[in-house]
C-alpha cells in the first residue's frame, strides 16, 4: 500500500518533466520562444495555465469529496425536499464565494490578455525597420522584400532570412485563398486573406532556423505549405540579402548551359522565374536563387540534388496534387537541369 | 355506450369529494377502463409501411431521430477512426490527401449536423411532452416534415460521400476555398444543400418545443416549476431560431454564388470573404451551446434523481441557461481573431468569450452543492455525469484561454484547438447524453441497460477519450496545425500522435460496449417498470413504455417534483374529449387551463411536402429552374397538407356522424378517483 502511494505520485512527476522537457525545445513550438513576441505569449501561457490547472485540480477534489456517502439502497427512500434552513445557507455561501472568485480570476485574465495584446501591437508603425510582403499561394509563399530604393527589392520563396534583435514588419496578403502565416517559435498567427492586407511584426533574438507552417485550412496540400524563416546576426543578413539582389549568375559550364536550355525549352519557363533571363513567369515560386535555399516544395524536402531531381521528374509523390506538373525529361535533360538549378546560389 | 358511461362519470362527479359515494368503485374502474380503450383507438398509430410515412406520434418521430442520429454518430465516428489511423504515424500513405480531407469535412459536419443537433432535438421531442404532461407535441404534422427533411439531408451528404463527391472545404467551408474558382464540381453545393435541410428540421424542432412547453403544461406547472431539462430546450430553441438564419443566409450566398455567379463572397468583384466568416460564426458558436445546453438539461434530473434530493439552487441554474443563451451569441469573433479585427472590438470578444464561464461555473458550483452531504446511488446515469464534471471543466479552462487574443493567436487553427472542443462537445454533450441513454431507455423500451456493461462503457469511454484528446493539447503548443493529412517525421509529433490513436480505439471499445448493451437488453433486460429510479418528473408517472396518448388523465402540478410532491388528493384534469385528439392549452405564464385543443392525426403530406422540398433543393445544386418548380411542388402539397381531412376524430365518432364540439374552454379539476 505504501509502496503505491509512493510510485504514483513518483509517476505522475516524471511524467510533467517529461511533458515538459517534450515541449520545451523545437523549432516549431509555441512555448519555446525566440522574440519578443512570442515570449509575451508564452508568459501569458504560463499564467492561464498554472491559474487553470489549480482550479482544475480545486474542482476534481470537491467533485470527489462530495462522493463520500454513498449508498445501494433501493429507489424508494424518502427524497429531500425540505433541507435544514442552515444547510442550504451554508451551500448559497459557498457558492456565492465561489462564483466571486470566478469573477475575479477572469478579470485578472483579462486584463492580463489585454496588456499582453496591446504590446504586441502598440508600436507597430515604430517597427517598420525591413518590411517583407508576404503572399500566401497554394501552396507555396511569395515573398517579396521591399526597399525604398526599387533596385533592392528582390522575390523568393518559401525561406523567409530576417536579422537578429530586428522588428521586421509583415505584410500578408493572400493571392487564392485564406491561408495563415503562423511560425510559433516567433509570434502568433495571422490571416492571408484575398482582398485584404494584414500586418503583424516578428523579431527574433536568438539565431537559428525557425520553423512555420500555414495554418488555415487552404485546400489538397495544407498540410504541406510550410516556410522556414532564417534569423541570423546583421553582417550575415545583409551579404545575404545584397546577394538576393542580384540576378541569377550566367550558365558557366557546358552542362549547366544545356540545363538553361532544357528549361527554357520545357514547361519549366511557363511558370517560373529566373531574373536576369527571358523567364518572368509569377506563377510558381521565383528560383533565381534556388541553389540558396535549404529546402524544395515549401519547406517539404531538403535541398539536395537528389530530391531536386525527384521534384522535377514527379514532385507529385512527395505532395500529391501541387500545381507543379510531372515533367518526362531524359535522364541527362534531366541531370544538366539540375546542375544548372543548383548553380543558381 | 362506454362514453355515456364515460359521459356519466364526468356529469355526475362534479369538483369536490362530497358526491364520491354515488358511484360505486366497481363502475368507476369499469368507466375508466372503456376510456383507455376508447383513448386506445382514438391515439392508434397507423401500421406497417403506411404507418412509417403518416405516423405522427411524437415518441415513434422522436425515437426515429435518435436511431438515425445515432447511426450518423457510428459513422463519424468510423470517419474519426479513420483519420487517426492516418495520424499514427507521419508520411502514412494510408488516405491520399483528397480523401482525408473530405473525410474530416464529413465527420464535423456529420458531428454537427446529423448528430448532435437532430439527438438533442429529438430528446426534446420525445420528453417535452412527457414532462409537461401533454398528450403530444404541439405541431405532430409539422414534426414529421422535420424528420423526414432531416433524413433526407442526411442521405444527401452520405450519398455523395460515397460518390467521391464529399465536401472537402471543411465543415466551416471558407470562402474563397469553397467558392467557384478554388472549389469546382458539386462537393460544396452537397454540403450547402445539406446544410439547408438540417436547418430547415431544426427550426421546425424549435418551434414545436416552445410551442408545446410554452402552451401545453399540464395545470400547475407554472413557469417556475418547469422542470430544468424543459428550460434548458426551451433556451436551446431560442438559441436555434435566432442563430440558423445566420447559416442560412451563408449556405444560401455561397451556392448562389456557385450556382448564378453573383460575388457576395468574391473579392475581386467588390465581395467580402470575412463576411462569410462573421455569418458562419454568428450561427457557428451558438451551434455549440446548441448542442450542449440540452446536456445540461439533461445532467439535472439525473443530478437530482439519483442525489434523492431537490435541486440546490433552481433560480440560478434557470438564469445561467437563459444568460448562456443570451452570451453565446456574443462571442462569435473569438474564431476570428487571426483576421485584421482592431483590438479594441476584438477586446469586447474576449471579455464575452470569458464572460460564458461565470454561467458554466454557477451550474457545476449548483450541481456540487447538490451533491454534497446527499447519499449518493451511483448508477450507470451518474457515473457519466461525474466524468462530464472531469472532461468539461477542463474544456471549459482550455475555452477561457482561447477567448484571450494573444494566446488565441498562437493555439487558434491548432491541434490545441481539437482537443479543446472534443473536450466541450464530448464531455459536455455526448458523455451527458450517454447518461441520458441509460437514464431513460427503461422508459423508451421497458426494460433497464445492464449496470455492469454500462459501467464498463464508461470507463472504456472515459479513458479512450483522455488518451485520444489529452496529448492533443500538447500537439497544438508543439506547433501541429489542424486539418492535415499528415506531417514530416522531423516535426516529432509521432509519438502523441501514436497514443491519440490508440486511444481513439478504446474509445470505439467503449461506443461498442453500449452498442451491445442496447441490443441485449432490448430482449433480456430487466423489467423496468414505470419508475424503476424512483425519479420525480411527470414522465415517469406513466407506463414505460408510455401509451400512444401519454397521459389517461392529465395531471394537475404541485411543485417542482411533480411525482415526489403528489399527495393522494392530487386534482386530475377531467373534460377532454376522448374520441377524438385533442390536449389541454394553458397560459404561458401560469398554465392556468384555457381551452381543449384538436390535435392532427396520421397524414402522408408531411412526406410529400418534404419531398417537395427535397426535389428543390437537390435540383437547385444543378439548375436555378429547381426553385420554379419546387414552389409549385411547394404549393401543391402545402394546399394539400392545409385541406386534406384533418383526421382529428376517431373511427366510431365518425361512423355514428357525431359533430366534434368547436374548441371550448372548459376543463374540470376534479379529484383522483382511481
Amino acid at each position: 500500500m505504501i509502496e503505491t502511494t509512493r510510485t504514483i505520485p513518483r509517476f505522475i512527476l516524471t511524467l510533467v518533466v517529461a511533458l515538459c522537457v517534450s515541449s520545451c525545445g523545437g523549432i516549431q513550438n509555441a512555448i519555446n520562444p525566440a522574440g519578443p513576441n512570442a515570449e509575451n505569449i508564452s508568459r501569458l501561457w504560463w499564467l492561464m495555465f498554472i491559474v487553470c490547472s489549480i482550479v482544475f485540480v480545486l474542482v476534481m477534489i470537491a467533485v470527489l469529496l462530495s462522493l463520500r456517502q454513498r449508498t445501494t439502497e433501493a429507489a424508494d427512500r424518502v427524497p429531500l425536499l425540505q433541507p435544514s434552513e442552515e444547510s442550504e445557507r451554508r451551500r448559497r455561501n459557498v457558492v456565492i464565494s465561489l462564483t466571486t472568485i470566478t469573477v475575479i480570476v477572469l478579470f485578472v485574465f483579462l486584463i492580463a490578455s489585454y496588456s499582453s495584446g496591446r504590446s504586441l501591437r502598440l508600436n507597430d508603425p515604430t517597427k517598420n525597420g525591413l518590411t517583407i510582403e508576404l503572399t500566401g499561394h497554394q501552396w507555396w509563399w511569395e515573398v517579396r522584400y521591399m526597399d525604398v530604393d526599387a533596385s533592392n527589392i528582390f522575390t523568393t520563396a518559401n525561406e523567409i532570412h530576417i536579422p537578429v534583435g530586428v522588428p521586421v514588419m509583415f505584410s500578408l496578403r493572400g493571392a487564392d485563398v485564406i491561408h495563415s502565416f503562423w511560425v510559433p517559435n516567433l509570434a502568433g498567427k495571422k490571416d492571408l486573406i484575398p482582398g485584404k492586407i494584414s500586418t503583424i511584426w516578428i523579431q527574433a533574438d536568438k539565431p537559428g532556423v525557425y520553423r512555420g507552417q500555414c495554418a488555415e485550412y487552404c485546400g489538397l496540400q495544407h498540410a504541406k505549405m510550410a516556410l522556414w524563416v532564417v534569423a541570423e546576426p546583421q553582417e550575415q543578413f545583409n551579404a545575404w540579402r545584397q546577394n538576393q539582389t542580384q540576378e541569377a549568375v550566367a550558365a558557366a559550364s557546358d552542362t549547366q548551359k544545356r540545363g538553361q536550355q532544357v528549361f527554357f525549352s520545357s514547361t519549366c519557363v511557363m511558370c517560373h522565374a529566373i531574373n536576369g533571363t527571358p523567364a518572368g513567369s509569377n506563377i510558381g515560386p521565383n528560383l533565381t536563387h534556388i541553389g540558396s535555399r535549404h529546402m524544395l516544395g515549401a519547406a517539404t524536402l531538403v535541398n539536395t540534388r537528389d530530391h531536386l531531381a525527384q521534384w522535377i521528374k514527379d514532385s507529385q509523390t512527395f505532395k500529391p496534387g501541387n500545381r507543379m506538373p510531372q515533367n518526362n525529361l531524359s535522364d541527362a535533360d534531366l541531370q544538366a537541369l539540375v546542375e544548372y538549378l543548383q548553380s543558381l546560389q | 355506450m362506454s362514453h355515456e358511461k364515460a359521459q356519466k362519470t364526468q356529469n355526475e362527479v362534479p369538483t369536490g369529494n362530497a358526491s364520491k359515494s354515488s358511484i360505486t368503485d366497481e363502475e368507476l374502474a369499469e368507466a375508466m377502463r372503456s376510456e383507455r380503450e376508447e383513448l386506445e383507438e382514438t391515439w392508434a398509430r397507423p401500421s406497417g409501411v403506411w404507418g412509417w410515412f403518416t405516423d405522427t406520434d411524437h415518441k415513434a418521430i422522436a425515437k426515429r431521430y435518435i436511431v438515425t442520429a445515432f447511426v450518423f454518430f457510428l459513422l463519424g465516428g468510423i470517419e474519426a477512426a479513420l483519420m487517426r489511423i492516418q495520424l499514427a504515424f507521419p508520411e502514412s500513405h494510408f488516405l491520399n490527401p483528397d480523401r482525408y480531407n473530405q473525410i474530416f469535412t464529413t465527420h464535423g459536419t456529420t458531428m454537427m449536423f446529423l448528430f448532435a443537433v437532430p439527438i438533442m432535438t429529438a430528446f426534446g421531442i420525445y420528453f417535452v411532452p412527457l414532462m409537461v404532461g401533454a398528450r403530444d407535441v404541439a405541431f405532430p404534422r409539422m414534426n414529421v416534415y422535420g424528420y423526414f427533411v432531416y433524413l433526407i439531408g442526411g442521405l444527401l451528404l452520405y450519398a455523395g460521400f460515397f460518390l467521391n463527391t464529399g465536401p472537402d472545404a471543411g465543415w466551416f467551408a471558407y470562402v474563397p476555398l469553397s467558392g467557384p474558382a478554388y472549389s469546382p464540381g458539386k462537393r460544396v453545393d452537397i454540403w450547402a444543400q445539406m446544410i439547408t435541410f438540417t436547418e430547415i428540421s431544426a427550426l421546425v424542432g424549435a418551434v414545436i418545443v416552445i410551442g408545446t412547453a410554452f402552451k401545453m403544461r399540464a395545470p400547475g406547472m407554472s413557469i417556475n416549476r418547469i422542470p430544468l431539462f424543459v428550460w434548458a430546450q426551451i433556451v436551446t430553441a431560442f438559441m436555434i431560431i435566432f442563430a440558423m438564419p445566420a447559416v442560412m443566409l451563408a449556405s444560401s450566398f455561397l451556392a448562389s454564388d456557385r450556382l448564378i455567379d453573383t460575388h457576395f463572397f468574391n473579392p475581386a468583384e467588390g465581395g467580402d470573404a470575412i463576411l462569410y466568416q462573421h455569418l458562419f460564426w454568428f450561427f457557428g458558436h451558438p451551434e455549440v451551446y446548441i448542442i450542449f445546453i440540452p446536456a445540461l438539461g439533461f445532467i439535472s434530473p439525473i443530478i437530482i434523481t439519483f442525489a434523492r434530493r431537490k435541486i440546490f439552487g433552481y433560480v440560478p441554474l434557470v438564469l445561467s441557461l437563459i444568460s448562456t443563451g443570451f452570451i453565446g451569441f456574443g462571442l462569435w469573433v473569438h474564431h476570428m481573431f487571426a483576421t485584421p479585427i482592431p483590438q479594441m472590438g476584438e477586446s469586447f470578444f474576449t471579455a464575452a468569450s470569458m464572460m460564458i464561464a461565470i454561467p458554466s461555473g454557477v451550474q457545476i458550483f449548483c450541481w456540487i452543492a447538490t451533491l454534497w452531504g446527499s447519499k449518493l446511488n451511483i448508477k450507470t446515469p451518474l457515473l457519466f455525469v461525474l466524468g462530464f464534471f472531469a472532461i468539461f471543466v477542463l474544456g471549459g479552462l482550455t475555452g477561457v484561454m482561447l477567448a484571450s487574443v494573444p494566446l488565441n493567436l498562437q493555439i487558434h487553427d491548432t491541434f490545441f484547438v481539437v482537443a479543446h472542443l472534443h473536450y466541450v462537445l464530448i464531455g459536455g454533450s455526448v458523455f451527458p447524453l450517454f447518461g441520458a441513454f441509460y437514464y431513460w431507455f427503461p422508459k423508451w423500451t421497458g426494460r433497464m441497460l445492464s449496470e455492469r456493461a454500462g459501467h464498463l462503457n464508461f470507463w472504456l469511454m472515459f479513458i479512450g477519450f483522455t488518451l485520444v484528446f489529452f496529448p492533443m493539447h500538447q500537439l497544438g503548443l508543439n506547433g501541429m496545425p489542424r486539418r492535415v493529412y499528415t506531417y514530416l517525421p522531423e516535426t516529432g509529433w509521432g509519438t502523441l500522435n501514436l497514443i491519440a490513436s490508440i486511444g481513439a480505439f478504446v474509445l470505439a471499445a467503449g461506443v461498442l460496449v453500449f452498442i451491445v448493451n442496447a441490443v441485449w437488453a432490448l430482449r433480456a433486460g430487466v423489467v423496468a417498470g414505470d419508475n424503476p429510479w424512483g425519479a420525480d418528473s411527470l414522465e415517469w408517472s406513466i407506463p414505460s413504455p408510455p401509451p400512444n396518448y401519454n397521459f389517461h388523465n392529465i395531471p394537475v402540478v404541485q411543485g417542482r417534483y411533480p411525482i415526489w410532491q403528489a399527495t393522494a388528493d392530487a386534482p386530475i384534469v377531467r373534460g377532454l374529449n376522448t374520441k377524438k385528439r385533442e390536449t389541454l392549452v394553458t397560459s404561458v405564464m401560469d398554465a392556468q387551463p384555457e381551452l381543449r385543443f384538436d390535435i392532427p392525426g396520421p397524414s402522408i403530406w408531411p412526406l410529400m411536402v418534404a419531398l417537395a422540398t427535397a426535389v428543390t433543393f437537390i435540383a437547385g445544386i444543378f439548375t436555378p429552374w429547381a426553385f420554379l418548380v419546387g414552389a409549385i411542388l411547394a404549393g401543391i402539397t402545402l394546399t394539400c397538407w392545409f385541406f386534406a381531412d384533418p383526421n382529428y376524430e376517431n373511427k366510431s365518432a365518425r361512423e355514428t356522424g357525431e359533430k366534434s364540439e368547436k374548441v371550448a374552454p372548459r376543463v374540470e379539476l376534479q379529484p383522483k378517483e382511481v
